[in-house]
């Protein structure tokens, strides 16, 4: 007895047959997900906003409220609406003041890439905070550059004032322990690549944005 | 095979225990089969995320073993391999939604995994050799036991890997300061090393339970 | 009628009286005074390096035989080799219970998983190598200065690590020269390299006594040659022509071919007898791979040094060219072979 001989010979379906079969189970199933894509909706949206606003805090200190900003391609910024690209995000504290803007940017990192978001402070033309959205580098190894201290303490305070609406100094990654000026990136020892590209990404893909926000500064202010 | 005249006796007399229990060991998905290796091999780095795997698996598994079961009569021979992938792939949206609706964080780390269920040979396996000749109570047993089955894999798979890689165990730290992680369990290679690890024992096993 | 058993064999039939224990115990002489160089330079925890990874290769090798219930293969001194190049690979300080387990893997993962001493794929040693880079990245990279005063007398805790736990580094480490080219443009004198006096693995630095060493297996004809000479001459070559386009962004072909491991690589590992190819084209065309592979891991990769992983892609595809390289058999003509 073998397996082809068990399986019924069934006369051949008919094609309304197989119709109304795929059109039944195609309809039945997106209902499924309809019902289930309405009853999670609402807390999906609420949870994803949470966690960009818990980063955007964590890049901003003293931030409590934050609203979306994107770039027009005028180079100004204006109030975002739903499903712009280039948004910057302007944090301000609780008494409505502007704590600073968090900026994100991305660049190839020892395995991938690099999503970082960068807290910005106009005022006082520093970087303020860094916190790595996502990567992909080696547990244990490049991605200290999540939760070294010691490397995490170069981000605030970091030099990115500018000189004829460029970085007056490049932001540079030093070795470990040779950190002589504020817009020096040290790097950790062990993950230097991951710490380059951090150097890197700061330099170029939030250099390019920095003249950009402190040129249009009052419109964050104006805001509020 | 004797994979599929169990298939057959089953679900007729009082098989139904055995239904249930041997996709847990006797057929295991993961150390017998070698079935879904994509998400076993990918998605085993931490304990939590194996588990959340499995389950989720499992889920998908469950729903639409019991579907495709009860329609098995309505669902024509020619069009049924593309009935049962819609119906497996509606599963699957379901629960990428409901696990984002749990937490953004477990989505992130299950990532394209949980999208990818949708071709796990596992389920579309159990569909075809299961579900369609089966009643829904015995491909609700099936199911159950091949999901089990699969996050048992998944797990012991995820365990040794997190537990190596990372010294902790559920986030639970398991030595004193100072551990040295073996970094390559918690990279892909330490998947492949460890799966090679425990069908080792696995076959070890089965070889001293054989009769001489 | 005599009472004898027919054996049925594939070729060679016609052996010459050198057995495999008589070649492997030459390289392992070859191999000494690289070792003793190395003790020399990093002093006694090179020394304790050493001797863990031979104790392991050959108490690995011990066990497993005796679980397989093969005969003992340890008589044969090839443990013994891997554990030499295994423990000449790593960091003078790296820790004895790593080194341990690098010894345990290489000769069970590298050797007995693909059947024994004849039937490995990889060369042991770098397969045992390549799980301890992945598994131990820092403690693999942390390196440690020769020639320091005191290193006869000193143990590091580094190297005394208590097992599964974290070494503690309590010396002044160094960059090797390849990592301080790579990442601080700084290129050492090629002088230096070829004497040693540099920071590295145990017995990645001296140059020189590997290169007698390998004179040594090659005139007794215990080392196919083609295999060294080929990838030392695609390394410079190839290095060479990067270095004509622009000196400033390119090593030196000397410094190339004198830094990190790639004379040990070449001269000892690549000559694994089982994994490399058996004819002479084949084998030219492996060490050019090899050589390629080198030069394009160490200027493009994420790597400083890239020379395991190319030996070991290049054991992988060893059998391909075998297949594809063979010798014309006797009395045929050129279309048939191929």
């Amino acid at each position: 007895m073998n397996t082809a001989t068990t399986i019924p010979s069934e006369s051949q379906a008919s094609s309304s047959k197989m119709l109304v079969a795929m059109v039944g189970i195609g309809t039945l199933c997106a209902l499924l997900i309809a019902l289930v894509y309405e009853g999670t909706f609402d807390r999906i949206a609420h949870l994803r906003a949470e966690a960009l606003e818990a980063a955007v805090f964590r890049v901003l200190p003293g931030t409590s409220t934050t609203i979306v900003f994107a770039l027009t391609s005028s180079g100004t910024f204006e109030l975002a609406e739903e499903g712009a690209d280039r948004v910057v995000y302007a944090g301000y504290n609780d008494q409505g003041a502007l704590t600073g803007v968090a900026v994100e940017a991305a660049g190839q990192g020892y395995a991938g890439i690099i999503n970082i978001l960068v807290g910005y402070d106009p005022a006082t033309e520093t970087v303020v905070g860094f916190y790595v959205l996502q990567s992909n580098e080696t547990p244990g190894l490049g991605d200290k550059i999540e939760k070294d201290e010691k490397f995490l303490a170069n981000f605030s305070g970091l030099d990115v004032s500018l000189e004829n609406s460029q970085l007056k100094n490049r932001v540079v990654p030093v070795k470990s322990g040779t950190k002589a000026n504020p817009w020096e990136v040290e790097a950790i020892t062990g993950a230097t690549i991951s710490s380059r590209a951090i150097a890197e990404i700061i330099d170029t893909g939030v250099g390019e944005m920095i003249p950009l926000i402190h040129k249009h500064q009052q419109v964050f202010q104006k805001m509020n | 095979m004797a994979a599929q005249d169990d298939i057959r006796t089953a679900g007729t007399d009082n098989m139904s225990t055995d239904t249930f229990i041997k996709g847990l060991w006797k057929e295991n998905p993961v150390f017998v089969q070698v079935l879904g290796m994509c998400p076993v091999l990918a998605v085993s780095n931490t304990a939590e995320n194996a588990l959340a795997m499995g389950l989720a698996t499992t889920f998908v598994l469950v729903m639409s073993n019991m579907l495709v079961s009860s329609l098995r009569n309505f669902i024509p021979k020619q069009v049924r391999i593309a009935s049962y992938i819609l119906i497996i792939a509606t599963f699957v949206t379901i629960i990428d939604y409901a696990i984002q609706a749990i937490s953004v964080e477990l989505h992130k780390s299950l990532g394209a995994f949980i999208s990818l269920i949708v071709v796990n040979c596992l389920i579309l396996s159990r569909a075809e050799a299961f579900a369609s000749k089966n009643g829904v109570i015995a491909s609700l047993l099936d199911a159950l036991g091949m999901g089990f089955g699969f996050v048992i894999g998944l797990f012991s798979l995820g365990a040794v890997r997190e537990i190596l890689g990372n010294g902790t165990f559920f986030g639970m730290g398991l030595f004193p300061n100072g551990f040295q992680s073996w970094i390559v369990m918690i990279l892909p290679a330490g998947g492949f090393f460890t799966l090679a690890l425990w069908l080792l024992l696995f076959n070890i096993w089965k070889e001293k339970r054989k009769p001489a | 009628m005599r009472n004898t058993t027919l054996h049925i064999s594939t070729s060679p039939h016609i052996r010459d009286g050198i057995t495999t224990r008589v070649i492997m115990r030459n390289v392992v002489w070859a191999l000494l005074p690289v070792a003793g160089f190395a003790v020399y330079a990093f002093g006694i925890n090179a020394f304790l390096v050493i001797v863990t990874a031979v104790a392991s290769c050959v108490l690995t090798e011990y066990i497993l035989c005796r679980w397989s219930g093969k005969a003992a293969t340890i008589g044969d001194w090839s443990a013994v080799i891997t554990g030499l190049l295994l423990g000449l690979t790593l960091p003078p300080i790296f820790p004895l219970w790593m080194t341990f387990v690098g010894g345990v893997l290489a000769i069970g993962v590298g050797k007995f998983a693909f059947g024994g001493i004849g039937y490995n794929v990889f060369n042991p040693a770098l397969v045992g190598r390549a799980i301890l880079q992945a598994a131990f990245p820092v403690a693999i990279t942390t390196w440690y200065p020769s020639f320091l005063e005191g290193r006869f007398s000193e143990i590091s805790s580094s190297v005394l690590a208590f097992p599964f736990m974290e070494p503690t580094v309590d010396v002044v480490t160094g960059a090797t020269p390849l990592s301080a080219f790579k990442f601080e443009g700084v290129q050492a004198a090629s002088s230096d390299l070829a004497l040693g006096l540099i920071s590295g693995s145990a017995g990645e630095t001296c140059a020189v006594i590997i290169l007698l060493g390998g004179l040594y297996l090659a005139i007794r004809k215990m080392m196919n040659w083609r295999i060294p000479v080929a990838i030392l001459l695609t390394v410079f070559v190839f290095n060479g022509a990067l270095w004509l386009v622009d000196s400033t962004v390119y090593p030196s072909p000397l410094f190339a071919l004198f830094s990190g491991g790639l004379m040990l690589g070449a001269v000892f590992m690549a000559t694994d007898m089982v994994a490399s190819p058996l004819t002479s084209r084949g084998v030219v065309v492996y060490g050019v791979f090899i050589g390629i592979m080198v030069v394009v891991i160490r200027t493009w990769g994420g790597l400083p040094e890239g020379v395991m992983y190319a030996i070991l892609l290049a054991n992988a595809v060893s059998p391909h060219i075998d297949k594809r390289f063979q010798n014309r058999v006797y009395g045929t003509t050129k279309t048939v072979a191929l």
